[in-house]
């Protein structure tokens, strides 16, 4: 009887000192471990700057043989460059430039995904100078752009307004 | 109306990873009082809720929209499944977190080699959105997201994250590859519409239908699926002869946002006939003609094709009683 009332006792000491009703406290350190997320605006970049210079080998090396040694795309894999300009037209050519609307969204991805049999392999400072590349390559930036947190997300996109909230339903 | 799991289509973007739910978390943080990491013994804890929810790609039937009509159901419909999703609501988690008054979005993120990221406005994350970790009384399939991933009722596939390890409450949505460029939907005039998230009422006769064949002229039951990622399916009419239609019976009990079977019984005269169906949800919304649809959408391919196409499906019976696709 009496060890049942100390053990009952113990028990809601150790309820009652949790702080948190589900899981527990995340720290800082592990929020900054996991969080990949870069806003439209730029916000989340990290430390690092790249050119598409800097990029160029990078590419060739890492990204070429799926989306050509210019971006072209290949049987399987997305052209990343080119198409500016087509969205009307009967062939609209759907990339990087020509339709993606926030130069962030590049890093976001690259730095998530690419590539695509090693993801998350890049540096932060390869994931800027591929940026870089794939931009200039679209004709957006120079060749000696350096991309970073603060100038990344100035770098305007030629369909940044090409987009419309969902306004279905639309038929009829 | 339940897609045996192990058929349960599948869709991924970087492979099926492989997690130990020992030491899989989530992690919730951002726009929140607490910042929280919950385990998956975490998530069994809680009070938990099971609901019958179709997922559907966006993609799926998009070679309708093309104007190349698929031979058989599979090939034309194939890329929705439903199933008893079983796991926390996320408003739970959330207001464990404690979601801040500037919070309009919920970032979800998942642990598949791609980090395959949705931004999810914060009344549909707080509505009927599930935290799942149980499918159709089993445990998701790997395939499926095991150990816990998303359900977002009657939202594209493409939102209901699988192998879920991140919740972010933020202000403005993250604007990733997908939600930024992937699944947006290109019109006519060079716009693009972007978060178009819902499932119209879409339904499909799935016997007869397309490679089958049917052995002679007489008495034959009609059955297909319909569904809505607006609510429920309030009728399904089916026509076996030109332009005329007739309502079929709804197996109940009827379910929001899930697969809703009707059945029609139907005298086969042994003449060659055209057999579709429409659907009419609880919006009144009404599902419309491949002619409407592109009438109303063009036909720019976006970079996912044609997406969201919910338009009627038609089966050609010849005289010999083979159903073709048309």
């Amino acid at each position: 009887m009496f060890r049942a009332i100390l053990a009952f006792s113990l028990a809601v000491v150790t309820v009652a000192t949790s702080d948190h009703p589900i899981g527990r406290a995340a720290t800082t350190g592990e929020i900054g471990a996991r969080n990949l997320t870069v806003f439209a605006d730029g916000s989340g970049l990290p430390a690092g700057s790249g050119t598409a210079l800097e990029g160029k080998p990078i590419f060739e090396a890492r990204c070429a043989r799926c989306h050509g040694m210019r971006g072209e795309g290949s049987a399987d894999y997305p052209a990343l460059a080119g198409g500016i300009g087509s969205l009307t037209t009967t062939h609209p050519v759907l990339t990087v430039g020509s339709y993606w609307p926030y130069a962030p969204t590049v890093f976001d991805f690259i730095r998530r995904a690419m590539p695509y049999d090693a993801p998350g392999s890049l540096t932060q400072t390869q994931v800027y100078a591929l940026t870089a590349y794939i931009l200039r390559i679209n004709g957006i930036v120079s060749d000696t752009l350096r991309l970073n947190r603060t100038t990344l997300p100035r770098v305007r996109m030629p369909n940044r307004n090409g987009f419309i909230p969902d306004p279905r339903p639309d038929v009829p | 109306m339940i897609t045996p799991s192990s058929l349960h289509f599948e869709r991924h973007h970087a492979g099926v990873p492989r997690i130990d739910p020992a030491t899989h978390t989530i992690l919730i943080h951002g726009l929140v009082t607490h910042p929280l990491v919950i385990s998956m013994q975490d998530l069994r804890r809680l009070p938990s809720v099971s609901h019958v929810h179709f997922i559907e790609c966006a993609g799926n039937s998009d070679e309708e929209h093309e104007g190349h009509p698929a031979a058989t159901p599979q090939s034309s419909h194939g890329l929705v499944s439903c199933s008893e999703w079983t796991g926390v609501p996320l408003g739970a988690l959330l207001e464990a977190a404690g979601v801040q008054p500037a919070a309009k979005w919920v970032i979800a993120e998942g642990a598949d080699a791609c980090r395959m990221a949705r931004s999810i406005p914060i009344a549909k994350a707080l509505d009927d959105v599930i935290v799942a970790y149980g499918q159709n009384g089993e445990a998701l399939r790997p395939e499926q997201g095991y150990p816990v991933r998303l359900v977002v009722p009657g939202w594209e596939g493409n939102a209901n994250v699988k192998w879920v390890r991140r919740l972010q409450l933020a202000s403005a949505p993250a604007m990733t590859r997908e939600e930024a460029a992937t699944y947006t939907d290109l019109q006519p005039d060079g716009k693009a519409r972007q978060f178009s998230f819902v499932m119209e009422a879409k339904s499909v006769i799935i016997r007869p239908a397309g490679g089958q064949q049917l052995d002679g002229p007489g008495e034959y039951e009609i059955d297909g699926l319909a569904w809505s990622g607006r609510g429920r399916i309030t009728r399904v009419e089916v026509s076996t002869a030109n332009g005329s239609w007739r309502d079929a019976q709804l197996q109940l009990p009827v379910l929001p946002k899930a697969f809703t079977p009707f059945r029609l019984q139907w005298h086969w005269d042994g003449r060659e006939t055209i057999l579709k169906s429409r659907c009419t949800d609880e919006s009144g919304y009404v599902q419309p003609t491949r002619e409407e649809l592109v009438a109303a959408r063009g036909m720019q391919p976006g970079p996912d094709g044609f997406d969201h196409f919910n338009g009627i499906k038609a089966w050609r019976v010849a005289q010999t009683g083979a159903v073709t696709g048309v």
